[in-house]
């Protein structure tokens, strides 16, 4: 067997990895195994290594110290944050689907090609929008441009930096729904989020990250006032509502309004999440 | 003015040569410069055409071919203005300006001192039509030949890495390889046609066609068909204007391609300027 090669249900599996940019360490002795068809978020402070462990995953950043192993021939798709996108660039929806193709080298797709592009357009709900500029597209829609570029590739694990930073609520729902179907699907998940409330407690699976993993597990284990104090460095409080962790800035949250006044109560009725509970 | 005086030149074997050496340059340049302006490597473009004179003056003072002798120094510059862009070790615009002008002072100094072998310094600055020979058509044709090939085999890895290198990367495609491989197209275009478009106004033809061409479309595949014909119209255009005028070849293209410019500029009003606006925001190009 390949030493390489991950094993058993994993898709990829990370031993042990330390990774550094120059002398600083970025990832320090990290553990991570995603396995066929698991949702994982990756959540920790800015800095914290998350985009480097995805680039990890993907082979571009290799450790100094570990291994990844990876399941001979899986295939992965990368969605980059679309902050990084030049939206300006002169392309058409189908043009940048198309950029993931395989294989045919004429510039212009084959027939089977393009009906392959309609079917996925259509499925993410973009079905006549092919022929439209990439930045004539709502915040929704470009994600999810980005999305049928990576599922052209077919990949078994997609790896998402930041799917939701700065994108409205609605929008945040729009591409959680498509990930949540996805994934029904079968297809592997990894993606970062700073947004612990919209994103991460709407995900099965969670790894707090700070250079090393603070904890994993199902969101209602990880996210305790510990281990987000541990990953955040900043004191949180976690609160339940509607059965769902509710985390709070502790600052935020007990500091005294303009003119000394306590913030009145919240009229929501939250239970405090005690990290014992 | 008659059509028989507009087709008087085309009698002589010189005009004709230079006229389709313009109209395939303005082509070249036209296609190649869709990748230097999306790419935001116009300053590699106008720097690589100052660093070649260099090598032109070198070539004359060793009595080497100067298509040889500029060609390996310009495919060196080449090389290492691409690797100092790629490491991001220094500021780019930096390592490139100390490079190009100071080849480009080498060659004005060489030239001052050792005299330029027979070849008119003059007209490789400001391009000239007069020397234009069978042979630098061929050379023009082959290259062009090239970098179509390029371009066409290698569309869609161009197209990704140019677009989104990072997720190019992951997605197999060698973008160190690729840009290597558009920086020697990029080179070998500017060696071929600075004859008749001058070192100092390349560059201006690298980027005036791939402009326009934005301003009229929002598709890759469009931009690249239109910035060809636009720099084949324009070399065309602006070398026949070059004979009637009696100006050097290279600002008549330029002039004419200034001159499309501004009448697409007219035309498509915001649309069209805040499409070529968002090329300058996010390449730093239109700065020849």
């Amino acid at each position: 067997m390949n030493p390489l090669e991950a094993h058993g249900g994993d898709l990829v599996r990370l031993d042990r990895v330390t990774c550094r940019y120059g002398s600083e360490p970025v990832l320090v002795n990290v553990d991570l195994a995603v396995a066929r068809g698991e949702f994982v978020g990756v959540v920790g402070p800015s800095g914290s290594g998350k985009t480097t462990l995805l680039r990890t995953i993907m082979g571009v950043v290799t450790p100094v110290v570990g291994s990844v192993r990876r399941t001979a021939g899986v295939s992965l798709a990368y969605v980059p944050q679309t902050e990084t996108v030049n939206w300006d660039f002169p392309v058409t929806v189908a043009e940048c689907v198309l950029m993931a193709r395989r294989g045919r080298t004429l510039p212009w797709p084959s027939r089977s090609e393009r009906a392959e592009v309609s079917r996925i357009l259509e499925r993410l709900g973009l079905g006549n929008l092919e022929r439209r500029h990439i930045r004539q597209l709502s915040g929704g829609q470009q994600q999810r441009v980005f999305i049928a570029r990576a599922l052209l590739r077919r990949p078994q694990l997609l790896l998402m930096d930041e799917p939701t930073a700065g994108v409205d609520v609605k929008t945040r729902h729009e591409i959680l729904h498509v990930l949540h179907e996805l994934n029904g699907d079968g297809l592997a998940i990894v993606l970062t989020t700073h947004d612990l409330n919209g994103v991460a407690a709407h995900l099965p699976q969670l790894v707090c990250l700070n250079r090393e993993v603070i904890a994993t597990g199902k969101s209602a284990e990880v996210l305790t006032p510990e281990v987000l104090e541990q990953t955040y460095g900043a004191p949180m409080d976690v609160l339940e509502h509607a059965g769902m962790p509710l985390v709070v800035d502790r600052y935020e949250h007990n500091a005294p309004v303009a003119g000394g006044q306590a913030k009145p109560p919240n009229v929501v009725p939250f239970t405090r999440r005690d990290a014992a509970s | 003015m008659s059509l028989d005086q507009l087709l008087h030149p085309f009698q002589f074997e010189f005009f004709v040569n230079g006229l389709i050496v313009a109209t395939l340059s303005g082509a070249l340049c036209g296609l190649v410069g869709v990748y230097v302006v999306l790419k935001g490597m116009s300053y590699i473009g106008h720097g690589l055409s100052h660093a070649i004179f260099g090598g032109f003056a070198a070539s004359a003072l060793l009595g080497v071919n100067f298509f040889l002798g500029a060609g390996a120094w310009g495919f060196a510059a080449a090389m290492m203005i691409n690797g100092v862009t790629r490491r991001r070790a220094i500021g780019s615009d930096a390592a490139i300006g100390v490079i190009t002008t100071a080849s480009f002072a080498i060659g004005v100094a060489l030239i001052k001192r050792y005299g330029s072998g027979g070849k008119n310094p003059d007209s490789l600055l400001f391009g000239q039509i007069l020397g234009v020979s069978r042979g630098d058509v061929w050379l023009l044709a082959a290259v062009m030949l090239a970098a179509v090939g390029v371009i066409f085999f290698l569309y869609r890895p161009l197209l990704f890495s140019t677009f989104d290198p990072e997720v190019a990367e992951v997605s197999g495609v060698a973008t160190a390889r690729v840009d290597a491989l558009l920086t020697l197209v990029l080179a070998a275009s500017i060696l071929a046609t600075m004859t008749v478009l001058g070192v100092t106004l390349v560059a201006a033809t690298l980027v005036i066609p791939a402009v326009v061409a934005r301003m009229l479309t929002d598709s890759f595949g469009r931009m690249l068909i239109l910035a060809t014909a636009i720099g084949a119209v324009c070399g065309f255009v602006g070398m026949n204007l070059s004979y009637h005028l009696d100006i050097p070849s290279g600002p008549m293209i330029v002039l004419t391609g200034a001159a499309v410019f501004s009448a697409v500029f007219a035309a498509t009003g915001r649309r069209g300027l805040r499409r070529a606006a968002a090329i300058h925001e996010h390449s730093g190009a239109v700065t020849a």
